[in-house]
């Protein structure tokens, strides 16, 4: 099993009181799978995907991310699971601004030391990148924005690519367009996907979809 | 209204450390200015004490037109034309630094306010033979143990200076029958003096040479205070700018809710007199603690370069105070100028556009190149077609704003050629593309280390320079292994002819006090003997100069008295018994006095009554101090008759230091303002750092290698601005020790480098930047998780 949630329970602290917001939570995802994540406005979706990166640790309960229990392996061990095995696809891109698009695009790879230019390449075709590689993201459209974040990721061929609203920005068709083109790329790469959508239209598009209510999933 | 004023307060209570930024930025801004200018200001009260001691209260003289000095005949002839004149003789006497002042209370006007009349002490204890000294209590004090004659305490007077009759004066002075200026009483009937003695001219009363000499100390005083306020003013840009940027939603949405632009506008302009106003007073309360702290240190180079005697104690004027204040809301409004023209000019939809307020765009940077480069190009323009003082300084300034101008650029150049130079991984490429990215929010900081920096080479070069040429000309002008002064010229005799058998050669040193070029000084007997010739430190001479000394037919002149008098080699100068022409020029670092340098012979024809009592005393080095103790055992004579040549040079280089002391604290109080400039742009910036940040944490960067290249890079832009800061401070040095200098201490020093201080400085602006980075870096490596995330949350 590549990432498995068991029990997991997050509480924060807020004016009112502690706020649960999940609340003993299992989840499991292979590899090769897709899975919708939907729910309302502070569900806790944003939360729960944030555990399976190994952005935050669970209250209670455990997270098992490639083998390995994230509440065990420390500051380091987390950050080193994100560099190699998780690829994150953010809702406001997420870019870094300093970078052209192709320094962009091959970032990841670099650092999980995955990089292969030939592959990058292709993806820049694929996701319509190759005329735009010396621009900087500043000089983007939000979709181009958010087919780097994309290529990004998959040019660094994570296991588990984390995906929290990524056409959030997007209008529609633009959206439809670019979760097609990343729909294609994992099962390509034969990764796992998990993404986090208000849009019960495009969750029916994946293998699977959860449904997070009142800390509990659906 | 209130409600609105309400609303904009608030900012600062929700970022107090952004408040405490610009009020401290804003209060050691004004604290140097304020501090130099209460030094200044206490500086020059007592200089207009001293011309009025000196000039007698601001009445006119008559001197000699070719500036030689007066004879008690001219007052003589002068008197018994009805010109109602007084005589006056002014001189150092010999062995101390005392400025004796003699006067003729019969005939001194009543507006001089000079003498005993004015302070209640006797006029018959003045005119007894022993006489009287009126002197200020701290003289009094430092006179204590000397066989002066009897003091009088005057408060009124100035530190350093004695006033005493005027027969009493030409005695101690050894001037015999010259006066060194007559004052004119100011009912004086309009005439040429020179009609009854031809040769004698009017000159009206000046503010005093004391003033003009020092102007230009001041007004580097001056210009280091305002070096550093606008150093001080980066931080106030900064964080005004910042504060601005983030209430930009708070603006719009006041507009939104019916508050005018006019309206905002004043309430912003409240504020920032409010704010800098609450600085301004506890910057005044700062720069007081500064300039009471920097006073004694001013005091000694004033005495050291200039002779002028300036307490050590501080008295504050009310103008100071409203001074001070004005300068801090002045220099809050230039800083906030920006923000607030926007906020009056900016449509209301126009407050809501993102900005962002770090980043400057690329065609910006250029711009700022562009006219820095124009200001660099400026200040060669004034380097080859200006002159004078003010037009040095125009150069220091054109030549500092625009390398500041220019150093986002030069530094964004750098920056890219070192990710080409060091090629690595993504973590790489980042940190240096990220580097250049973060220049604009940076720049105001780095140009406030870069000017810190450069003030340092530049001060710190002149005063090496300084030093290395001060300590080799103190090896060539103390030539003597030993010098003695003895008690009269009967022990002079019988200690001369024990000491010819047993030393290598003994030199006489006979002076006395003149009037050169109108000025006070003095004039120098010298032996013909090699160890002048070989080691004297000429700066130009004759072929035949020492030959021409030796015999009588020239003189040499100092360099301040050859420059100031506007002298060329064959000039006359007017000398006791007939003028001489000048035959070479030499180097007399640390002396504020014109000199001159005659032969013995010539002196001894020419001032019969000086009695020749030192001498330098040339003995093989090893056997120096044997001579001494056997001097002090044969003749009786006290240690301090005796001196030798290493003791003078520690005393000569103690001096020195301390004269440069005021020098090196204000380098290093610029310096930390440019480190507090560092530290309050990285506080300010670091909440905008985060969504960049988050993402690359996000991809696996831990918070600790973050933290860690945040610090590298502010390491690397301080070595960066300090590799440029090397070649500007050296350029500044040039102007200081060319142009400045010689307007300002009438010598011209050769320029040394010293690579070892530049290195020193390199570590120690490392050391700063490390320093100011230190704590955001250390905040952003134990940042929690949860407040990254939320960069990710505030997304939606």
């Amino acid at each position: 099993m590549l990432l498995e949630l068991s029990d997991v329970t997050k509480v924060y602290q807020t004016a009112e009181g502690p706020l649960r917001v999940l609340d003993g939570v299992d989840l499991t995802l292979d590899r090769g799978e897709t899975l919708a994540l939907t729910g309302e406005s502070g569900s806790g979706k944003s939360t729960l995907l944030h555990l399976a990166a190994g952005l935050d640790l669970p209250d209670a309960g455990q997270v098992r991310l490639a083998g390995q229990d994230l509440g065990r392996i420390g500051d380091n061990g987390r950050s080193a699971l994100r560099r190699g095995t998780v690829g994150l696809v953010f809702q406001q891109f997420n870019l870094i601004p300093s970078l052209d698009v192709a320094a962009n695009l091959a970032f990841q790879a670099r650092l999980s030391r995955r990089h292969d230019p030939d592959w990058t390449a292709e993806l820049a075709r694929t996701l319509g990148l190759d005329g735009l590689l010396a621009r900087f993201p500043e000089q983007l459209s939000g979709g181009q924005q958010q087919r780097v974040a994309i290529g990004r990721v998959l040019a660094a061929r994570p296991a588990l690519v984390l995906a929290d609203e990524p056409t959030g920005n997007l209008d529609e068709a633009t959206g439809d367009a670019v979760l097609a083109a990343l729909l294609r790329l994992v099962a390509e790469s034969g990764a796992a996907l998990m993404m986090v959508t208000h849009s019960s239209r495009l969750a029916a598009r994946l293998d699977r979809r959860l449904h997070l209510s009142g800390g509990r999933l659906a | 209204m209130r409600v609105a004023f309400g609303a904009l307060l608030s900012h600062w209570r929700r970022h107090p450390l952004q408040l405490a930024t610009l009020l401290l930025g804003l209060a050691l801004a004004t604290a140097l200015w304020s501090g130099v200018q209460a030094i200044n200001a206490e500086a020059r009260a007592s200089y207009d004490r001293a011309a009025g001691a000196l000039t007698g209260g601001g009445l006119d003289r008559i001197v000699r037109g070719d500036g030689g000095s007066l004879t008690t005949d001219d007052f003589v002839a002068l008197r018994r034309a009805g010109w109602p004149v007084s005589p006056l003789v002014e001189g150092r006497l010999a062995g101390s630094d005392l400025q004796l002042i003699g006067i003729e209370p019969l005939t001194l006007p009543r507006e001089a306010a000079l003498g005993p009349k004015g302070n209640g002490a006797a006029l018959p204890d003045f005119l007894t033979p022993e006489g009287r000294l009126l002197v200020h209590p701290e003289t009094a004090a430092r006179l204590a143990d000397t066989d002066l004659p009897p003091r009088i305490v005057d408060a009124s007077l100035q530190p350093g200076t004695a006033v005493t009759d005027i027969a009493l004066a030409a005695r101690l002075l050894g001037m015999g029958r010259q006066i060194t200026a007559l004052i004119l009483a100011p009912d004086a009937p309009p005439g040429d003096p020179g009609q009854v003695v031809p040769g004698l001219e009017r000159r009206a009363a000046s503010s005093g040479d004391l003033a003009r000499l020092t102007d230009s100390f001041h007004l580097n005083l001056t210009a280091f205070g305002l070096l550093a306020f606008v150093v001080g003013l980066f931080i106030v840009h900064a964080a005004i700018g910042l504060a601005f940027e983030q209430r930009r939603p708070m603006l719009r949405t006041l507009r939104a809710l019916g508050v005018s632009a006019r309206a905002l506008t004043a309430l912003l302009l409240v504020e920032v007199v409010g704010l800098s106003l609450l600085a301004g007073v506890l910057g005044l309360a700062l720069g007081y603690l500064v300039a009471a702290m920097l006073l004694p240190d001013v005091a000694a180079t004033l005495r050291g370069l200039y002779g002028a005697d300036v307490p050590g104690t501080l008295s504050l004027r009310p103008i100071w105070w409203l001074s001070g204040l004005g300068i801090a809301v002045a220099g809050a409004l230039l800083a906030a100028g920006q923000g607030l023209w926007q906020a009056a000019r900016l449509p209301l939809l126009a407050l809501a556009q993102p900005r962002a307020w770090a980043r400057a765009s690329a065609a910006r940077q250029r711009a700022m190149a562009v006219a820095g480069a124009a200001l660099m190009a400026a200040a060669g323009v004034l380097v080859l077609t200006g002159g004078g003082l003010w037009a040095g300084f125009g150069v220091l300034a054109t030549l500092l704003l625009g390398a500041a101008l220019m150093l986002p650029a030069a530094l964004a150049g750098l920056a890219a050629l070192a990710s080409r130079v060091f090629p690595g991984g993504a973590v790489s490429d980042w940190f240096w593309a990220d580097t250049r990215q973060q220049l604009p929010g940076l720049s105001l900081a780095l140009m406030a280390l870069l000017l810190a920096l450069a003030a340092n080479i530049g001060v710190g070069t002149m005063v090496s320079s300084f030093r290395s040429t001060f300590t080799g000309w103190l090896d060539q002008r103390l030539a003597s292994e030993l010098y003695l002064t003895l008690r009269n010229e009967e022990e002079e005799a019988s200690v001369s002819a024990w000491l010819a058998q047993r030393t290598e050669a003994i030199l006489p040193i006979a002076d006395a006090e003149v009037v050169l070029g109108g000025r006070p000084g003095e004039v120098y007997g010298v032996a013909d003997h090699p160890t002048y010739r070989q080691n004297w430190p000429m700066l130009t001479a004759l072929p035949s100069a020492w030959d021409d000394v030796a015999a009588g037919r020239g003189i040499l002149a100092n360099e301040q008295f050859f420059r100031s008098a506007d002298l060329a080699l064959g000039s006359q100068v007017a000398l006791p018994g007939g003028a001489l022409p000048v035959v070479g020029v030499y180097s007399d670092y640390g002396n504020p006095r014109p000199q001159v340098l005659i032969g013995t012979a010539a002196f001894e024809q020419r001032f019969p009554d000086v009695p020749v009592v030192r001498f330098g005393l040339r003995v093989d080095p090893t056997r120096a101090e044997a001579l001494k103790a056997d001097l002090q055992a044969t003749f009786g004579l006290p240690a301090s008759a005796m001196v030798d040549q290493s003791a003078i040079k520690a005393l000569s280089l103690e001096i020195f230091e301390r004269t440069f002391a005021v020098t090196a604290a204000l380098n290093v109080l610029t310096l930390g303002v440019a480190a507090i400039a560092i530290l309050s742009s990285l506080l300010t910036l670091a909440g905008l750092r985060l969504p960049q940040l988050a993402p690359l944490w996000a991809m696996g960067l831990t918070r600790r290698r973050l933290a860690g290249m945040e610090l590298l890079r502010l390491l690397v832009l301080a070595a960066l601005t300090w590799v440029l800061a090397v070649p500007l401070g050296l350029a500044l040095a040039w102007v200081l020790l060319a142009v400045v200098n010689v307007e300002a201490f009438g010598w011209r020093l050769p320029m040394h480098v010293f690579p070892a201080d530049w290195l020193r400085l390199g570590a120690l602006a490392v050391l700063a930047a490390g320093l100011a980075a230190l704590f955001p870096a250390l905040r952003l490596a134990r940042i929690a998780p949860t407040r990254l995330l939320k960069v990710f949350a505030d997304e939606r």
